[in-house]
């Protein structure tokens, strides 16, 4: 969609990039918010190893991206939610009505292998009640989902109550916390790779990725150009209510502790990582390579900020809501001043007299 | 095109890997020199004369960030080290679950200080990433809320159930000349912590010493300032010969003082609990409230420090039976599964109330 709104606003632009001149290439990669997060990257290691000698080691990415395993997981999902202008508020809650689940399921005696599939089905439920409610009954998925947010956290508690469960069986639990085959890295980044990979060709190259993108951008024009918006908006809730509660399982695993309270405020967090990555809040826009390196550039922050000696651990919060504010502000500006400087370079004929 | 740009961006992130891969290397070695180090100095028994090195550095874990009591808590955490010319650095999550207080723990390994103290929210979810530490040859001190024994070498117990029970009763049999109708108001129904030291207060008021004093009513005021308020009141109309109440709450023995300080019983029945110098310090001055009782979290704090700085000079190795000074509080004996007892209750009364600030 991104190609499509370049060739409305510049016609001469419109020529294929692989056309371009080398110099023309390399302007358009400076310009990519990709590009930016990569070097935003480049800048948070230096900052980070200047805060403290720990920061680029291998274990500040096990634990660091150990720390991060959830939100990565449901930023995938609510990623494609958001491309298709949509927004899901309750994944956190969904996460953790996910753990008191497995927590319940574990102590009536079920084996985990079955608790797993179970919960994640419980998860789609959710999303599809979320999905009902905004495509069958046209409620904005803002105000649908901040209720389900209260609402799945609620019943979480129902589930559970105050109680949490710790007594999974260890195989599990280490194969949430260990690392994949003796190396560095935590066997979740492994599971968030295989979905990253899943998610990305879902979303970059197929059919119904594509009808995300055209929903997006404009829900009325792809539905008259015959896609049903309705039908799979339901599908990208449901599915984010799987991957959310698939979250669940591993931050109960992990932690080995199911308990209704996990994860307050992850969702936060989720969306500042899609919102950084590239993905636009009006949708139509964006890219999982993206969503990944602000994963990354967020999960950086995090660990730095953990290892420095004098900064407290509410500046987390702080530089959080920041990187959400800016985020949404930055692509935005960058679009004004790109605007700017092609009227300038080039005038084109509807703009003059 | 998409291409070159996917290209460049892994290039560059290559590039950063590489950087962390070199940094790593460096690392690992001088994690296992520090490692051989410690563990020479560490070989054998316990020694009770071991040395304290120098500039110990530890991380002290609370519950929560922001919250006065464990705050004041861990400021005992500090004054150990700097008595002992080492130095403690509070870092702590911003809510208190158990998932935001491992990435804190995480951190703090790979800091790799002397020790770590911690206030547990979860025993068992915060195991595995201390048992990092102890692989590192970070010793972990658990204090107020115990971390699964597995997970660390010592706990600091504020005070047992048993003390509590007993100081308590006794607290209050002074005060009525160990006779008449007496009372208890207790958290809810079915509080764990009051309803052990209840059962303790039952089985000590059956000794000799005690048994003119009568047991005549538990009132439950859920922890809840009105309702407490409302039940005390209750109790005294209810028991006109009633002496005295025992409020093993804070929220309770504080409403209790507030109904009291303005009914005509003010000072002639005896109240006693546990509560907080800062809530209870105007009904000590206006004579409501004779005395009552609490553990200073300053000391478990303080106790914490002193025994992480008696584990890394080996001076204790966590077993049960072994003995350390601590500092001002003088000696203390590990229990067993690693437990050492802060000790009796600290008992607050007109005398020494304004030296604490809790």
């Amino acid at each position: 969609m991104r190609a499509v709104r370049t060739e409305t606003a510049a016609p001469p632009a419109a020529t294929p990039p692989a056309a371009g001149s080398q110099s023309r290439d390399w302007r358009s990669l400076l310009g990519r918010w990709e590009t930016l997060l990569v070097g935003l990257l480049v800048v948070m290691a230096v900052g980070g190893q200047a805060i403290s000698p720990e920061f680029l080691t291998a274990d500040s990415f096990t634990t660091g991206s150990l720390d991060m395993s959830e939100i990565a997981l449901m930023a995938l999902a609510v990623a494609l939610v958001i491309v298709a202008a949509e927004i899901d508020l309750s994944v956190a809650s969904v996460m953790a009505l996910s753990s008191a689940l497995m927590a319940w399921l574990w102590n009536n005696n079920q084996p985990v292998e079955f608790i797993i599939p179970i919960c994640v089905a419980v998860g789609a439920l959710c999303g599809a009640f979320n999905g009902v409610l905004v495509t069958r009954f046209g409620l904005p998925s803002l105000a649908v989902t901040i209720g389900t947010l209260a609402l799945f956290r609620g019943l979480a508690f129902v589930v559970i109550g105050d109680e949490s469960v710790t007594d999974f069986p260890q195989v599990w639990t280490d194969r949430a916390f260990g690392n994949f085959a003796g190396t560095f890295i935590p066997n979740t980044v492994v599971l968030f790779a295989i979905l990253a990979v899943v998610f990305a060709v879902l979303l970059h190259a197929t059919p119904f990725g594509r009808s995300v993108f055209a929903i997006g951008a404009n829900e009325e024009a792809a539905y008259f150009s015959g896609l049903r918006v309705k039908r799979i908006k339901l599908i990208l809730f449901t599915l984010c209510g799987a991957v959310a509660a698939l979250a669940g399982v591993v931050i109960t695993l992990r932690n080995s502790t199911g308990a209704a309270n996990v994860g307050q405020g992850f969702e936060l967090t989720v969306v500042t990582a899609v919102l950084l990555g590239g993905v636009s809040i009006f949708g139509g826009r964006g890219t999982i390579a993206g969503v990944i390196l602000a994963l990354l550039l967020l999960g950086g922050i995090q660990k730095a900020l953990l290892l420095s000696e004098s900064i407290s651990s509410y500046w987390i919060q702080i530089v959080t809501g920041t990187l959400l504010i800016v985020s949404v502000l930055g692509p935005n500006l960058a679009r004004r001043a790109a605007e700017v400087r092609r009227r300038r370079s080039r005038p084109t004929p509807e703009e003059g007299p | 095109m998409k291409l070159t740009r996917l290209l460049a961006a892994l290039a560059l992130l290559a590039a950063l890997a590489l950087a962390a891969c070199g940094e790593t290397q460096e690392e690992t070695d001088g994690a296992a020199q520090d490692g051989e180090a410690t563990q020479t100095a560490q070989e054998g028994q316990a020694d009770p004369n071991a040395e304290i090195p120098q500039g110990l550095k530890t991380v002290s874990i609370p519950k929560q960030l922001g919250n006065p009591y464990e705050e004041f808590e861990h400021s005992g955490v500090d004054e150990a080290l700097e008595e002992l010319g080492g130095s403690n650095r509070v870092s702590g999550p911003t809510d208190a679950s158990a998932s935001s207080q491992i990435p804190i723990i995480n951190a703090a390994v790979q800091q790799s200080p002397d020790a770590i103290i911690i206030a547990g929210n979860d025993p068992d979810a915060v195991a595995p990433a201390l048992k990092q530490a102890a692989q590192r040859d970070i010793k972990v001190v658990g204090m107020d809320s115990d971390v699964a024994p597995d997970a660390r070498s010592v706990f600091i117990n504020q005070v047992t159930t048993q003390q509590v029970g007993e100081a308590q009763v006794e607290s209050l049999g002074k005060q009525i000349d160990y006779q008449g109708e007496i009372a208890i108001l207790s958290a809810t129904a079915n509080a764990t912590n009051q309803n052990a030291w209840i059962e303790v207060m039952k089985e000590t008021l059956k000794q000799d010493k005690y048994k003119d004093m009568k047991l005549v009513k538990i009132a439950y005021g859920d922890d809840d300032d009105q309702k407490s308020f409302q039940e005390t009141q209750g109790l005294i109309q209810a028991y006109p010969n009633l002496k005295g109440i025992i409020s093993p709450t804070t929220v309770g023995v504080a409403a209790a003082a507030r109904y009291l300080s303005t009914s005509p019983q003010k000072g002639k029945i005896k109240l006693t609990g546990l509560g907080f110098p800062n809530q209870m310090r105007k009904f000590v001055k206006d004579g409501t409230v004779d005395e009552f009782q609490l553990w200073v979290p300053k000391d478990v704090g303080y106790l914490a420090g002193q025994a992480a700085a008696a584990l890394v000079a080996g001076r204790i190795t966590g077993k049960e039976g072994e003995t350390f000074t601590a500092g001002r509080l003088g000696e203390y004996t590990i229990g067993a599964n690693g437990e050492i007892v802060l000790g009796p209750l600290t008992t607050f009364n007109a005398e020494n109330i304004d030296e604490f600030d809790f």
